[in-house]
């Protein structure tokens, strides 16, 4: 197998806070393949938002390194960053947040164009603004019309075009279709999948979605407390989950069938603070299966079977289910 | 229909919003209604009068720019239409109760939350300060928060925590209707699975009947008896669970199944609904959805749609299941 386009190894991202040390990432590493994609879930703060910014370094990580083919990200001087950004793009959320509201359509998609010389002059700006709004799917008259007059999918597909502009090699979605009703997130989900065919993109998937993420990934990473604490080929995941936590999260997607119900397993109580962690399985004091051997050290992320890690005593032990 | 009387019985409603590019009409001539203590589902997308049809049922419409155009409202045979203000704040919370989208703006952020579970009571029940608190504080308990917790103010309190004290101030006086408004839409998946679960768990012991509005079609299967679709101010379909999810009549109702991803086949490409909902103020006189419609025929957005009942308990408004042939994919596979 060729080396992984993106290598993350135990990155850190620690803020200090009035209350103590909060541990938004901790120690994550992950490798990413050329042309494949990998789902972050997990649910609010359990830090792969902040993951994501830290690859591209829009938040400097407090310590591991991010390896882009080969090149620690965290040791680039600005120059060197800025053009390293230009394989690597990010795709936001909020599609009403993450446009300049004084800026048109074509002003918009121009500027990675311009900011990165990338096209030659007026002429050839303005032609390959219209060559990405058709990649995108966004009607021509579009062109110089303000976000604000567009809704939520268009403005979204401003933000894939913007991305595009600069031809990266990575793309970072960060939630990209959770602000999205459910006709448009459709549209939205098999746009990235065509781009991803055609230019044979990386991407990395970070959602709460299950349902989303379990049909864009080849591989998923579960994320809770700034921990990865499960990661398999996306089929295995769902087919055989093996944390508590994935088993519950799993568990809590209601679905639109009328047949048999499964068991729903309740968590418990909600996150607990990020601040100042224990020493001991993040999980364990929502776990409705935790042993005496749970309250010691923090389990390591240990591979079950081949490509499915996990990092659970319960699990260690062979005692799941 | 049958002659019992209804809980909710909605006819005809009509919603229409002034504003500066023209008439928004929210609502376009709907019928629902409800039996005691049924569940029923109303689905839709952003914008097709889910929130406007709900508001409207506690007379909450804020007028201008909003009017209620023509239609009744009848709440356990109360006709809500000739209510006066003040007989409406009777009704609001005693009678029927909401539980709003968002808990971080329906709670008051300057007062604990045990007064302001207190307050709804104290509005509805003539009783005193001391009992009104100590029945606060076994509501709380009822939505799984510890009664210490009566005095913390809303920031001290989590999402989850204060979607429980909405639905605890909901709860307060045992209102026989409750309108649930997206009421997990703002929270994680495990804990939407708690709400869900307390809702749940409520209405088995007081029998309540819930209006659940979500744009979720799998919480709809799991909390509801009946569903209704709405798309741009109408209800184009509405029936059982087994109706709507298993013998689905609406091709719209067919696309939104279409555009969600399946757990279960992962290879499957999405098919989305072309295009977009129309501008609301300027609805079709014909069909509504006809515009994205892959069946729509060339008199679909003329002629005018009306509710077709196939069975007691299905109805779909398309003006094509007049051709006695005309079945759509989704119908014939299962």
């Amino acid at each position: 197998m060729s080396p992984p386009i993106l290598e993350v190894n135990n990155l850190c991202k620690h803020f200090k806070t009035k209350r103590g040390l909060l541990q938004a990432v901790d120690h994550v590493s992950f490798a990413v393949q050329k042309g494949s994609t990998l789902g972050v879930v997990g649910e609010s703060g359990c830090g792969k938002s902040t993951v994501g910014r830290a690859i591209l370094r829009l938040i400097e990580p407090s310590s591991g390194e991010v390896l882009f083919e080969g090149r620690d990200i965290t040791k680039l001087n600005a120059t060197q960053l800025r053009e390293c950004r230009r394989d690597i793009q990010m795709i936001f959320q909020d599609p009403f947040a993450s446009l300049d509201p004084r800026k048109t359509v074509s002003q918009i998609i121009s500027e990675p164009l311009r900011l990165n010389k990338i096209a030659r002059n007026k002429d050839d700006v303005e032609k390959q603004v219209l060559a990405l709004m058709d990649t995108v799917g966004l009607a021509r008259r579009w062109f110089n019309t303000y976000p604000h007059q567009m809704d939520g999918g268009r403005r979204q597909r401003i933000g894939i075009a913007r991305a595009l502009a600069v031809h990266p090699k990575l793309i970072v979605c960060d939630e990209p279709v959770s602000a999205l009703d459910v006709s448009i997130q459709a549209q939205i989900l098999n746009l990235l999948k065509d781009l991803q065919e055609q230019m044979g993109l990386t991407c990395i998937f970070i959602t709460h979605d299950l349902s989303v993420v379990h049909h864009f990934s080849n591989e998923i990473a579960v994320m809770y407390l700034g921990r990865i604490v499960e990661k398999a080929p996306a089929e295995e995941l769902f087919a055989n989950p093996l944390h508590p936590y994935t088993r519950a999260l799993l568990s809590a997607i209601p679905i639109p069938e009328l047949t048999e119900r499964k068991k729903r397993i309740l968590l418990q109580g909600e996150i607990t603070s990020p601040i100042d962690l224990p020493d001991t399985c993040r999980f364990h004091k929502r776990c409705y299966e935790a042993m005496d051997v749970c309250k010691g050290p923090e389990p390591a992320l240990k591979e079950f079977s081949p490509g499915h890690f996990v990092s659970c005593y319960r699990c260690a032990a062979g005692k799941t289910k | 229909m049958s002659e019992t009387k209804k809980i909710l019985k909605i006819e005809d409603l009509t919603v229409h919003y002034d504003t500066e590019n023209g008439i928004v009409r929210a609502v376009n001539g709907i019928n629902i209604t409800l039996d005691h203590k049924e569940a029923l589902g109303l689905v839709g997308e952003t914008g097709a009068g889910k929130t406007t049809t709900a508001l409207s049922m506690l007379r909450l419409i804020p007028d201008p720019p909003g009017r209620i155009v023509s239609g009744s409202i009848e709440i356990d045979g109360l006709d809500l239409m000739s209510k006066t203000e003040s007989e409406l704040e009777k009704i609001r919370g005693k009678d029927v109760a909401m539980i709003f989208q968002d808990p971080m703006t329906a709670l008051n952020p300057v007062f604990p939350v045990g007064e302001q579970i207190a307050e709804s009571i104290r509005i509805h029940e003539h009783v005193s300060y001391q009992e009104a608190m100590e029945r606060a504080n076994e509501m709380l308990e009822i939505v799984g928060i510890h009664r210490e917790r009566a005095k913390d103010y809303p920031h001290q309190l989590s999402g989850g925590m204060k979607q429980r004290v909405v639905i605890a101030i909901a709860l307060a006086c045992h209102a026989k209707l409750l309108i649930a408004d997206e009421p997990t839409t703002a929270l994680d998946v495990t804990i939407q699975a708690q709400v869900l679960e307390l809702i749940k768990e409520y209405r088995e012991r007081y029998h309540t009947s819930l209006l659940m509005i979500t744009h979720d079609l799998g919480i709809v299967a799991e909390t509801c008896d009946r569903v209704a679709v709405m798309y741009a101010g109408n209800i184009v379909e509405q029936g059982t669970l087994r109706d709507v999810f298993n013998h689905t009549l609406h091709p719209y109702t067919e696309g939104l199944f279409a555009s969600l991803p399946n757990i279960n086949d992962r290879a499957a490409r999405l098919n989305s609904i072309p295009g977009t909902v129309p501008d609301p103020t300027k609805i079709p006189d014909g069909c509504v959805f006809a515009p994205r419609c892959s069946y729509a025929a060339d008199n679909c957005i003329k002629s005018p749609q009306r509710d077709n009942w196939v069975s007691e308990s299905h109805m779909v408004r398309c003006s094509r299941y007049e051709e006695p042939s005309f079945k759509i994919i989704r119908g014939n596979a299962t």
